[in-house]
């Protein structure tokens, strides 16, 4: 195990945590404005993958699937909130379990539509090879998933902070009802993170498709991860899913490759006692 | 609760338990092995509903405590031969000590969270034992799970048929049910409804509440580990599908679709999805439309679970909306954290 071997994982890592972070930034929103812990988030990764691959059989763009995908499971997302979270009002727990069986909902839709066949998305060919930085061989793909965590994390850190919008979200993060009261609409701004956090999540699901594949259960293999990213990083902050994310990709990563036989456990069981210590995760506002 | 009088219910579910007990040894092999299978999950859903129902905790990792029950009543059967002949009952007092022992550890950490929080840490901690049981091979044969080969025969019988097997099942699940519905009826099952009522009131009046709180939950392992045992002889198999998230999601749901706080509700809960997943799947593909379907359904229009259906009928149209105000709700706002603060 030389210095190459540490800092592959460590590259690996990091392309893995820009991954989970197009995941958890949006289940931690969510959380953030709605209080809710939204279960049909592995849904929207995998559906996202789903409707990309139909998008480049149909064409054969895999540059068109990925918006297609993405605003096609957020509008999906913005009508599960308006038409069935909604009306709810605020009460978490049924919210939650609505979700839930949202969740086992979409999982026999993409088993009726895409059938229980795994599936691999394939990016153009300028995306498959790899470069060579200084003796090691970096594939282009992890780069590029990098570089669209990058960008989707600038573009939201700068609506977030720079925006009248933004801080419109923030207030409703720190304070739903005195929001309200100063008169912001916080019923519209559930629903456009709602449909933010399934744009994302779809996104990853599409990135994700040519590195994890796409198959039935797949839902509920990265949604487990999501949470990790967002108890690390703190419920409804965006800088705490950044770094929830790296944590969680880097543990994952050196998990599995220094201890195969406990591999999870070393990834949940730090989870767990960080939530024990500080239940509103590391970063995540009181 | 105050308007159907307890006696009436307890007899309604005396009723419906001795029909199953008559009736399903006379079906068929598959009915009763479905069954089985319904009553042995229902006792984790039972416990699941302790904690949701009575003590407005949503734990979303129940089936950790059923994979203790499970795996370790595998490995003791395949690797030692132990659990097989009368000793079977020390597998039963070994697997209930073992959850019960993983919830107090556990425990310690969860009640340090509440409302959805508490959901999440218990997730993560669901996590961890699913992660050993996938990656651990050597001890639980990873994602194959761990195969058992015969069921255990004692008292001079054999319970390797299904009929007698089915019987065995009853008869414990029956006495969780019992346990369990003394143990909400007593001062301590108040004081949790009281809890989840209104925490802070219970704390003005000098209850313990963290404790209170603490035993609910090693009292819920301990009958996840009953649950464990029965589950793995029913299905031959331990695997890690078993301990894995949808399991533990699977419990909350059949509590929330029968009724919270109602005990008796989530084995009707469990029976619904036991008939739709494994009966209703042989006859249509379609099936699991049906049953997010009805999940959907129950949580938008039947707060109170299947359970409450009487009462809304009783109540007619006179009060369409107060039965929303079901033990669902009440746990709920009971366990949302920005209620406090709000």
């Amino acid at each position: 195990m030389g210095a190459q071997f540490w800092l592959i994982q460590i590259f690996n890592g990091i392309s893995y945590g820009a991954l989970l972070f197009l995941v958890g930034s949006g289940l931690s929103l969510i959380f953030g404005v709605m209080r809710i812990v939204n279960l049909a988030h592995g849904s929207y990764f995998l559906l996202g993958g789903y409707v990309a691959l139909s998008v480049i059989w149909a064409t054969g763009s895999w540059v068109l699937s990925i918006p297609v995908a993405a605003v096609s499971i957020a509008i999906l997302g913005l009508a599960m909130e308006r038409v069935f979270l909604r009306p709810l009002g605020f009460d978490p727990l049924r919210q939650v379990l609505l979700t839930v069986g949202f969740a086992f909902l979409f999982q026999q839709a993409a088993l009726d539509i895409w059938s229980g066949n795994p599936f691999d998305i394939d990016p153009p060919d300028e995306l498959t090879r790899s470069i060579v930085v200084g003796g090691l061989h970096l594939p282009m793909y992890r780069i590029f998933m990098i570089g669209v965590a990058l960008a989707i994390g600038l573009t939201l850190w700068l609506v977030m902070e720079k925006t009248r919008l933004g801080a419109a979200i923030r207030a409703t993060v720190d304070d739903a009802q005195m929001a309200r009261g100063v008169g912001i609409n916080t019923s519209l701004i559930s629903t456009l993170i709602f449909g933010l956090g399934a744009f994302l999540a779809a996104l990853g699901g599409v990135i994700g498709g040519a590195f994890l594949g796409v198959y039935p259960g797949l839902d509920f293999e990265i949604l487990p991860l999501a949470f990790a990213v967002v108890i690390i990083g703190g419920m409804g902050s965006l800088g705490g899913a950044a770094i929830g994310a790296l944590v969680v990709g880097l543990a994952d990563n050196f998990g599995k490759a220094l201890f195969p036989e406990v591999a999870y456990f070393t990834l949940y069981a730090p989870m767990a006692l960080i939530l024990a210590v500080r239940p509103t995760g590391l970063f995540g506002r009181e | 609760m105050s308007m159907t009088r307890p006696q009436g219910k307890v007899l309604a579910v005396a009723a419906v338990l001795v029909g199953i007990a008559l009736i399903v040894p006379h079906t068929n092999s598959f009915v009763i092995l479905l069954t089985t299978r319904a009553l042995a999950f229902s006792i984790l859903v039972m416990s699941v509903d302790l904690l949701l129902g009575f003590t407005g905790l949503a734990s979303m990792g129940q089936a950790a405590y059923l994979g203790i029950g499970a795996y370790l009543t595998a490995i003791l059967a395949t690797r030692y031969h132990i659990g097989l002949g009368d000793d079977f009952w020390l597998v039963v007092a070994l697997a209930m000590l073992g959850s019960a022992a993983l919830a107090a550890f556990f425990g310690l950490l969860a009640m340090r969270a509440s409302g959805v929080y508490f959901l999440m840490i218990t997730l993560a901690l669901g996590q961890c034992v699913w992660g050993l049981a996938y990656r651990w091979n050597s001890l639980t044969g990873g994602d194959n799970g761990i195969n058992l080969s015969q069921r255990p025969r004692f008292f001079g019988i054999d319970f390797s048929h299904g009929v007698t097997f089915f019987y065995l099942v009853f008869a414990l699940f029956a006495i969780s049910l019992l346990l369990m519905g003394t143990l909400v009826r007593s001062p301590f099952g108040r004081s949790l409804v009281g809890i989840r009522e209104r925490e802070l009131r219970m704390k003005i009046l000098g209850y313990n509440t963290w404790l209170h709180k603490y035993i609910a939950f090693v009292i819920a392992g301990a009958f996840g580990g009953l649950s464990g045992v029965l589950w793995v002889h029913t299905a031959g198999i331990v695997s890690t599908d078993d301990v894995v998230l949808t399991t533990s999601v699977d419990a909350l749901l059949m509590v929330v679709l029968g009724g919270a706080g109602t005990l008796f509700g989530g084995v009707l809960g469990a029976g619904v999805v036991f008939f739709v997943r494994e009966y209703l799947s042989t006859l249509v593909h379609w099936w699991q439309y049906v049953l997010g379907a009805i999940y959907v359904l129950v949580i938008l229009y039947l707060p109170g679970g299947l359970m409450s259906i009487p009462q809304r009928l009783r109540q007619g149209r006179a009060a369409p909306r107060a039965a929303a105000a079901g033990a669902l709700a009440t746990a709920s706002t009971a366990s949302s954290p920005a209620r406090g603060a709000g």
